[in-house]
């Protein structure tokens, strides 16, 4: 199982507590989870990637192990401790504004 | 007794303040959905209890609420878990997508940039959502950049009436100081197929079928700030009322100038008379009186504060031109907020409520149609819109 981290608001809006245990089918990229994620939990689309474009919204960042993903291609193979379960993935906000 | 609910958009949630009828003692419930931006929130007229809120984030885009017992509890329509995996995505209450399909859209144009070149639409937000007066699964929604979006699922999935932006006008479209809005949705209870839009800045449109065509309706608005002042599109229209007991007079406070037409806006005359200055967002007419309506003056074009530092509502019993300050129970020193155009309400009560809400965090109710004034609510976030129910 994929461990995902999820900003503060979001967590609300899925009803969800701490991580959340995500398991998925193949390769484990940005883009498998986030498609298990958001199949899981459907009102979360639209609010990590564009409803259309299915690129990340602007002001949301991707981290795990201490390394920002952020810019990293969405099909590009996530970390071993990711693909373990041994390491969450963090979708983060950005600290802007307020 | 009758009770009023009044429900209030903010910068960082939404509140419910509820009274019985007497309107002296209020209760505020919130926030609900803390942090967000409640751009709007509205009740089905014909389901009281049957609730949608506009929830936005710069962050995390948007969201539709739902309520189905007055705003105890929500929920995003279409966003409960899937139990298929692998099976089709359910619908998402959230997506809003200009329908650029060759049979009923068109290729998704650009409009005026705020510089006159050309932008394309770009999705941003929901501005207000008006449900359908016969049908509690029916809303529209208003959009930026300017759409108008229906529901016919209870707010589980949208689709644009794309005869609106395709009308062809697109192109000389541009955004106002907030965005390229579509703020304003009046119903006609008279014609189901008649609804009144206003954008930001492109000025109203009506549509006489039901939404798939639409025509602007802007005669007689002069905007001295656009290159063709009468244009047929281009105005800076901030809200537009109608009193549902005379469906064919429309009030308009438009960027500069408070206007009414007398024809379901084919055509517009100036109604602005005495008032102090005739800039301003808001504009709602009396639930029982078709000729009485309101606005609250504004001092532009920059500062978007009260003339002199005195919050007053003027009020018009003549359908405009001659006006009345009602201060009673209002700040009339030091007082340098803004009502903003979707902030201003009116109950159904025999003894008309009219309500408003501030940027700065006020919201003043009026059970005496606007003799005297009293804070229901006196330091919530910067105010974005306030609608009232009134319950049984």
């Amino acid at each position: 199982m994929i461990q995902v981290v999820l900003p503060a608001h979001l967590r609300t809006l899925a009803r969800v507590q701490s991580e959340v245990s995500i398991e998925v089918q193949g390769p484990v990229t940005i883009r498998s989870v986030l498609d298990a994620l958001e199949l899981r939990y459907p009102m979360l689309r639209g609010t990590i990637r564009d409803h259309v474009t299915l690129e990340r919204r602007p002001f949301l960042r991707f981290f795990a192990c201490q390394e920002d993903l952020s810019h990293d291609s969405p099909d590009a193979p996530l970390p071993e401790p990711v693909a373990a379960g041994q390491e969450p993935l963090m979708i983060i906000g950005a600290i802007a504004g307020g | 007794m009758s009770r009023v609910r009044v429900l209030v958009g903010t910068h960082k949630g939404a509140f419910l303040i509820t009274s019985d009828g007497r309107r002296q003692n209020w209760e505020i419930d919130g926030p609900h959905f803390a942090g967000w931006e409640i751009y709007h929130l509205k009740g089905s007229p014909v389901d009281p209890n049957r609730i949608y809120a506009s929830q936005t984030s710069g962050w995390f885009g948007q969201i539709i609420q739902r309520s189905s017992d007055g705003g105890k509890t929500w929920e995003t329509p279409g966003g409960g878990p899937q139990t298929a995996p692998g099976g089709m995505p359910a619908p998402a209450s959230n997506k809003f997508v200009y329908d650029t399909s060759a049979e009923t859209g068109k290729p998704l144009t650009t409009h005026q940039w705020y510089d006159g070149t050309q932008h394309p639409w770009e999705f941003k937000r929901v501005w207000h959502i008006e449900p359908s007066l016969h049908d509690p699964d029916t809303a529209y929604a208003g959009v930026e950049d300017a759409a108008l979006f229906r529901t016919t699922d209870g707010g589980t999935s949208w689709h644009e009436l794309p005869g609106l932006r395709g009308h062809g006008t697109g192109p000389k479209w541009q955004p106002g100081a907030g965005g390229m809005c579509l703020h304003t949705i009046v119903l006609d209870p008279s014609n189901p197929k008649r609804i009144f839009i206003a954008i930001s800045a492109a000025g109203a449109f009506r549509t006489d079928d039901g939404g798939t065509t639409w025509k602007p309706i802007n005669k007689g608005l002069v905007s001295n700030y656009i290159p063709d002042p009468k244009g047929e599109v281009g105005h800076c229209v901030h809200h537009v009322a109608m009193s549902p007991n005379k469906p064919g007079v429309l009030y308009m406070q438009k960027h500069w100038d408070v206007m009414r037409s007398d024809n379901a806006g084919d055509e517009w005359r100036e109604v602005s008379g005495n008032l102090p200055t005739d800039f301003g967002f808001v504009i709602d007419v009396h639930a029982h009186e078709p000729e009485t309506i309101y606005v609250v003056p504004i001092k532009s074009d920059s500062e978007h504060f009260p003339l002199e530092g005195k919050l007053r509502v003027y009020r018009s019993r003549s359908g405009g031109d001659e006006w009345e300050p009602l201060t009673k129970g209002l700040p009339q020193s030091d007082c340098y907020v803004n009502v903003l155009r979707d902030a201003m309400a009116v109950d159904t009560l025999d003894s008309c409520g009219i309500y408003f809400g501030t940027t700065g965090g006020q919201v003043y109710a009026s059970s005496d149609s606007g003799d005297s004034w009293m804070p229901i609510a006196s330091n919530l976030p910067a105010v974005l819109s306030v609608e009232a129910q009134t319950l049984p």
